[in-house]
């Protein structure tokens, strides 16, 4: 066991050029992963979630990363591609919202998991396609051998993500990035995609990062979970803390507005007013503060003045709300 | 169908005389692709669905993907013609009439669609989008002007925003105007294909709560089509489950939810993740196996049994018709849960 946590983010940036202006995607947020651990990083479209995992990854385009991701204590941010490339689908690998854009729709599912496997480790074409048709089992898809044959449209859905999730294991990695896995699919399905995850993370001690805008999945696989609005971190608990003691308006108001099984009937949807910041103009200091029922009514000058920064307010739980008190 | 089974299912399906709409054994097969020598055979999206709305009510429609909920939602409103059954708005028979003669019947059911810019003219403002109804209706301009005016407040935008363009819109704001044009001539019933999935969470919310307060205020009736169950508990009076073309149960929202009598409900259900990590892991889970499967290769008897975990002998030979359970709901199950 090395001292290093698993995966280690500080004070992370994300800007992109455009035609408007700069838009700051990812505002430096701080977060780590451990190993046999699973992060949800939740949030609506437009906070920066996604484009903080593929800073990670180092798939960015035109975009200005600052600050640190270290992965097993090895700095990622600003290492040149080619090493990148050692570490990507090797020690790190990525699973995407969409099987069939992510596959290669011309060659064969079993061919490009062994092509990425061959990439890492060499040996015969054959090696590798054994190895392909041991992955794509793993991941409980019938007859592997047959299936490792056939092309991703083959594939239905759940199949095709079960593929990608195979893909992204064939180089036994130690972190698995997974950008809204199972948005896209049946929910019966995405029930056994979320379970295959849990499975494989038990067996194989894997670091998750889940990225998505279910809390229900959060619910459901997260140990620590990020909650991410208008490009920056608002709030940051273990699961258990975060869905039964929520301190950040903005995570208060998203259970809040949430319609779910379990509610009382007749229950009203207390829905968030307005719609999310945009990042070309955001709002002045705490980015939810024009929704905020809390600054509504204060009208605090320290919600429009600088950007709250993530403060400790109980036991592993941060929010950074300047209107919570901090009674611990 | 032999007079039997069109008697059983006359016995669990009585017309009910104040429906506002009645579907009775609605079918749609899209003709299958051409072959060489011949036309594969056709797909049955949609087979043998049936149920009434009363004014005023929601009902809800949830299904997974290539269940027939969408196909279904259009046929009511003649976007697609049924290949089999009838749809009728209060006591009418629409599926036959032409074009023509539908033409003032269709001002009393519309519709609002998932994706809210693609069923939007990128050209026109909101203003046209939304007289485009009534100037259809045949309402004069002052009118038009009038009650356009009156809607945009109705559905919660400003009018300033009528002079401007869809694009320049956030999707909650575009599904407003979408409501507000449904709205327009005065609808008894809205059928709304997925509403709110292309929403933002914090979004949803506040749609819905549009839609459920402009049933209080206008008394229209909801046919609300959505894959999401919480979503579809929330809004709905009744609620059927699709599966591969059929109702596969129907009932009270209650019943339907709190004890599930077909399998598949059930699985569905527990198949929702909660937003609660405590239940979550306390949950009982019944894990299906497989997909859904394709409606162009129906599996033989219940389409439910490759999948399900009390199928039987009986399952695979025998479809089962919807008959009424014990308590209120319908299901179509050999069976049941009790």
């Amino acid at each position: 066991m090395t001292p290093h946590p698993l995966l280690e983010v500080r004070d992370l940036a994300v800007e992109f050029p455009t035609a408007e202006g700069t838009v700051r995607a990812v505002k430096g947020i701080d977060f780590t992963v451990e190993r046999g651990r699973t992060l949800g990083i939740v949030g609506e479209s437009g906070s920066g979630k996604s484009v903080t995992s593929l800073a990670v990854m180092g798939l960015h385009r035109g975009a200005t990363v600052t600050g640190s991701a270290k992965l097993d204590g090895t700095e990622l941010i600003g290492t040149p591609d080619d090493r990148l490339r050692a570490l990507r689908g090797r020690k790190m690998a990525m699973v995407f919202q969409d099987a069939l854009t992510a596959l290669h729709p011309y060659f064969t599912v079993g061919d490009q998991i062994a092509e990425a496997y061959r990439q890492h480790f060499g040996g015969t074409r054959k090696a590798a396609l054994a190895r392909a048709v041991d992955v794509l089992g793993d991941v409980g898809i019938p007859e592997p051998a047959r299936r490792a044959r056939e092309h991703p449209h083959q594939f239905s859905g759940g199949m095709r993500q079960r593929a990608m999730i195979a893909l992204a294991l064939s180089c036994d990695p130690d972190l698995i990035i997974a950008d809204e896995p199972t948005t896209a699919l049946d929910v019966t399905v995405q029930a056994q995609v979320l379970e295959l995850l849990m499975r494989l993370q038990q067996e194989r001690g894997l670091g998750i990062v889940m990225i998505t805008h279910d809390l229900g999945v959060i619910a459901r696989v997260a140990d620590e979970v990020l909650v991410m609005y208008g490009g920056s971190a608002v709030e940051q608990a273990p699961a258990e803390k975060l869905f039964t003691a929520p301190r950040h308006p903005y995570t208060r108001g998203l259970l809040d507005s949430l319609p779910r099984l379990d509610d009382e009937d007749g229950a009203e949807l207390r829905a968030i007013p307005g719609s999310p910041p945009s990042l070309l103009a955001p709002p002045a200091g705490c980015a939810f503060h024009p929704r905020c029922p809390a600054y509504a009514a204060t009208s605090d000058g320290r919600c429009t003045g600088d950007r709250p920064p993530l403060r400790t307010v109980a036991d592993g739980h941060r929010s950074a709300c300047v209107l919570d008190e901090v009674t611990a | 169908m032999t007079t039997e089974t069109l008697h059983a299912a006359d016995r669990a399906q009585p017309a009910l005389s104040d429906a506002l709409l009645s579907v009775r054994d609605l079918g749609m097969t899209f003709p299958g692709a051409r072959g060489v020598l011949r036309r594969m055979p056709g797909v049955r999206a949609v087979d043998g669905v049936s149920f009434d709305v009363r004014p005023g009510e929601t009902l809800g429609l949830v299904g997974e993907s290539g269940c027939g909920k969408s196909t279904t939602g259009r046929m009511l409103v003649r976007l697609l013609d049924p290949t089999a059954g009838t749809v009728a708005f209060r006591g009418q028979d629409i599926t036959r009439t032409s074009q023509g003669r539908l033409r003032p019947l269709r001002s009393k059911f519309q519709m609002i669609f998932q994706d809210p810019f693609a069923s939007l003219n990128p050209r026109q403002t909101v203003q046209q989008i939304i007289a485009a109804p009534l100037r259809a209706q045949g309402a004069s301009s002052g009118e038009i002007a009038r009650e356009v005016r009156d809607l945009v407040q109705l559905v919660g935008l400003a009018p300033e925003h009528l002079e401007r363009y869809p694009h320049q819109f956030s999707g909650g704001q575009a599904q407003r105007i979408g409501i507000a044009r449904a709205l327009a001539t005065r609808p008894e019933l809205v059928v709304a294909d997925e509403p709110v999935s292309a929403l933002d969470v914090s979004i949803q919310a506040q749609i819905v709560g549009l839609m459920e307060r402009l049933q209080r205020e206008l008394g229209v009736a909801y046919v609300f089509i959505a894959h999401d169950l919480a979503v579809v508990k929330h809004i709905s009076h009744r609620v059927a489950v699709m599966y591969l073309g059929r109702i596969v149960e129907i009932g009270d929202k209650d019943d339907v939810y709190q004890r599930p009598a077909h399998p598949y409900t059930k699985a569905l259900l527990s198949a929702v993740p909660l937003p609660d990590p405590a239940a979550e892991r306390a949950r009982e889970r019944i894990v299906l196996l497989g997909d859904p499967p394709s409606p162009a290769n129906p599996p033989s008897g219940c389409t439910f049994h490759p999948r399900c975990p009390k199928a039987q002998a009986r399952c695979r030979e025998e479809a089962p018709l919807l008959t009424l359970t014990t308590r209120a709901q319908q299901v179509a199950c050999h069976y049941p849960e009790t």
